[in-house]
């Protein structure tokens, strides 16, 4: 949220290096045969590659940068452009947390304060168990249930404080 | 297979399914109707039906709008009125279908409104509801009513009879057609389409593109996810002669990628229409050929912008860029490109099928048709409406949306998103089309409409927006990347208390900087909350700067929680809702006490009690 590609460089010092295994240059490999290699194809691929390894590793944007036969700071320039590219690895569990108007005025910052106060980090944070990610969304569009957040792929909506706890406590195994 | 066969194919399917003597179940399963829990509601309406044995039809159909009564389940038994029922849970499933289908009793706890002819007593009709009747329902004509991953319920509707029409008319008169109706864009910049369409057809080039701008970046608005989850056809038949009109036979659907179920339907209905020959070489015999890919957008509001959504389909970071040459003229890899929004593209088949007159006998002399709006926040019945363009605010926040819930005070309604204004009590009498909401300072916009009350703070509804601009400011220009910085500094400083004299002459300039020092569309309005809360809740900022105090007790920094002795029985509701342990448990029947130095003001004390004993300063 309070990220701004331009005068900020917080991604910069968060890239991460995956250990380079035969399987993930494989899985890349695959991906990157499914598409064209021109400009074009650059949002779809490294979506695509977050879906596959949960963020952008470094080895494989400049594999992306082969691929289209662009420079490595091109695709640098237009991972760190977009919100949804995370250039770190993720928690099992993403909890992403909508900050748009409706939930705004039906009190989403407590609801956020009480994420933060009870795993400890902020958003764009992991724990350090890796169990939960924090992020917050501009909106879900889910308005009409504010406030809203997410975790994984499941929606939870009309939230209260005292909610957080009960709906942590069902995502642990 | 031709079309007349796939339209009677599917319209016999659909006559069968409405007279066939089978039970009909519908259930609403957009994301918001998920979200609520629908899938759980479906789950138990298929067991239940199975222990039962009973046979019926369920169809999972999109969101008719009602989102304040999600999850909702229409139940019809073969030849008698239907009801429509909401808020339904998994556990009430069983009682619903022995009261409605096994004993024919509606089940008159949950039942919202009846459809069908004949009604049933102490049910009012369905589009008699509050919500409903004032509404003329023309984009959103389908959602909630037909199975959205289903292209034969699209079809049996008259639905691609639009486009039939289209091609039995020159392009050019279906611009005129178009012009006529007096549709603008519904993106909130309210450019008439018809000439959009006509300035793109006139435009040198073979190639040209045709773009359906889905990157609903307004907090606060869902028309658009709305639509395409629960009608997607009706975007995608209008996509097909838009591009007819202009010429163009490759369209693009930029979409956000928050929006993954309306992704999925899309798809799906691209195959189907593919497989009915609707897109393609030669689609319908015409002679006319198209072709729609899905562009996911990658999180960035901007892109929202038309030059920097073109940016972004190209791979680039999305910065907009100076204009002209205007998109007609130059735009997706330098060829002529229409851009038009979801909302727009769907009033385009009724228009062509119904008449430009028709279309142009509702709303005001300016804007024609009707518009839809999501109402949000502190509202009774949230949802999303379509009204005729002119309906007053009042209509619509109290009329339709039933007013502020908790006997609350209206304080101001949100219109255009961060582009847009707050408008205040005495603006509720205002005609809502284009020109009235930029004269009051706001903007239409793609149609959020969030509503707030006595506990909402102006400012600090200024200062989240501001937040938001900032941090969406793509970093082109200096006065957006840098202006909305300072101006956000400075609203942080007046809700965290530190607000200084001269504050709102500095917010004031900076406004008028960023406005005309930016390229484009959201450094140019980015400063309109802050001007429209200025403009008519000044007063708000005065009492912040110079008394320190929150008329809304919503600034943290201006503000105690306390117990009111008298009125705290020392229940203790409250001691085990404090997530950070501020309130001390006293013993029965004795008031508790708030830390002030451990409390986060949170609210969450407040919110519990039952007795008004919590007290905010």
């Amino acid at each position: 949220m309070d990220y701004n590609p331009i005068i900020s460089c917080r991604n910069a010092i968060q890239l991460t290096l995956v250990p380079v295994t035969n399987k993930s240059r494989e899985q890349l490999g695959k991906i990157l045969s499914s598409y064209g290699a021109d400009m074009g194809s650059l949002l779809p691929i490294l979506e695509a590659v977050q879906r596959r390894f949960g963020y952008l590793p470094e080895e494989a944007m400049e594999e992306v940068a082969r691929f289209l036969g662009i420079a490595n700071s091109t695709v640098y320039s237009v991972a760190t452009f977009y919100s949804h590219f995370r250039l770190a690895p993720i928690g099992k569990r993403i909890i992403r947390v909508c900050r748009g108007t409706a939930c705004h005025v039906r009190g989403v910052a407590g609801i956020l304060d009480e994420l933060e106060k009870r795993l400890s980090i902020r958003p764009r944070e992991t724990t350090a168990d890796g169990e939960y990610t924090l992020e917050t969304i501009a909106c879900f569009g889910s308005c009409a249930l504010a406030p809203v957040m997410v975790i994984n792929d499941r929606v939870y909506g009309r939230l209260t404080t005292g909610k957080i706890g009960q709906i942590l406590e069902g995502h642990r195994d | 297979m031709t079309f007349a066969e796939i339209y009677r194919k599917a319209k016999a399917e659909r006559e069968a399914l409405e007279s066939g003597g089978r039970i009909r179940i519908l259930v609403g399963t957009a994301s918001c109707g998920r979200a609520a829990g629908a899938d759980a509601v479906l789950k138990a309406i298929s067991s239940e039906l199975e222990r039962q044995s009973i046979e019926a039809t369920i169809t999972r159909v999109g969101c008719i709008g009602l989102c304040y009564a999600e999850p909702l389940v229409a139940i019809t038994n073969p030849g008698r009125p239907g009801a429509f029922y909401g808020g339904v849970t998994p556990e009430i499933v069983p009682e619903l279908i022995e009261s409605h289908i096994v004993n024919d009793k509606p089940y008159a706890d949950l039942a919202l409104g009846t459809t069908g002819s004949g009604g049933i007593t102490g049910i009012p009709r369905l589009f008699d509801m509050p919500m409903l009747k004032p509404q003329v329902r023309i984009a959103l004509r389908n959602c909630g009513l037909i199975d959205p991953e289903d292209i034969n319920h699209y079809i049996a509707g008259d639905g691609y009879g639009g486009l039939a029409k289209a091609f039995s008319m020159t392009p050019e008169e279906v611009i005129a057609k178009i012009k006529r109706s007096g549709l603008r864009g519904r993106g909130g910049a309210g450019f008439p389409t018809g000439l959009k369409w006509e300035l793109c057809r006139k435009a040198l080039g073979k190639t040209k593109y045709l773009i359906c701008n889905a990157d609903e970046g307004d907090p606060g608005a869902f028309m658009d996810r709305l639509l395409l989850e629960s009608d997607p056809h009706t975007v995608l038949e209008g996509m097909l002669i838009g591009a007819y009109a202009i010429g163009a036979n490759e369209g693009y659907i930029y979409i956000r990628i928050e929006y993954p179920l309306a992704i999925e339907r899309l798809e799906l209905a691209l195959e189907q229409m593919t497989e009915y020959g609707l897109l393609g070489e030669d689609i319908l015999g015409s002679g006319f050929s198209f072709d729609i890919k899905i562009k996911r957008g990658a999180g960035a509001f901007v892109c929202g912008e038309e030059t920097a959504l073109m940016a972004s389909i190209e791979g680039k970071r999305g910065l907009p860029r100076p204009r002209p040459p205007f998109p007609a003229q130059a735009g997706l890899w330098g060829r002529p490109t229409n851009i038009n929004n979801v909302e727009t593209l769907a009033n385009v088949p009724p228009i062509l099928q119904r008449g430009a007159g028709w279309f142009a006998g509702y709303g005001t002399e300016k804007s024609k048709g009707t518009k839809t709006f999501a109402l949000a926040g502190k509202i009774e019945r949230t949802g999303l409406v379509e009204v005729p363009m002119g309906t007053t605010l009042q209509e619509i926040i109290y009329d339709i949306g039933g007013g502020i819930p908790g006997g609350k005070r209206f304080r101001a309604v949100q219109t255009g998103g961060p582009s847009g204004g707050c408008l205040p009590a005495s603006l509720l009498d205002l005609p809502v089309d284009y020109e009235s909401l930029t004269q009051a300072g706001s903007i239409m916009g793609s149609g959020g409409m969030v509503v707030m009350d006595e506990d909402t703070c102006m400012v600090d509804i200024a200062r989240y927006f501001l937040s938001f601009t900032r941090s969406e400011s793509c970093g082109k220009c200096v006065p957006c990347r840098l202006g909305t910085k300072q101006m956000l500094d400075i609203l942080e400083d007046i809700t965290g208390g530190k607000g200084k004299p001269g504050d709102v002459e500095l917010l004031s300039d900076l406004a008028r900087s960023i406005k005309v020092g930016s390229l484009c569309g959201l450094g140019q309005t980015a400063p309109n909350p802050v001007l429209t809360t200025l403009r008519y809740f000044r007063d708000e900022y005065e009492e912040h700067i110079s008394e320190h105090r929150c008329r809304a007790a919503a600034c943290k920094e201006l503000i105690t929680y306390s117990i009111i002795d008298e009125k705290c029985p020392g229940c203790g509701l409250c001691v085990r809702e404090c997530p950070v342990d501020a309130i001390t448990f006293k013993g029965k029947k004795k008031p508790v006490i708030i830390d002030e130095t451990k409390c986060t003001r949170c609210g969450a004390c407040y919110d519990i009690c039952r007795l008004d004993a919590v007290k905010i300063e």
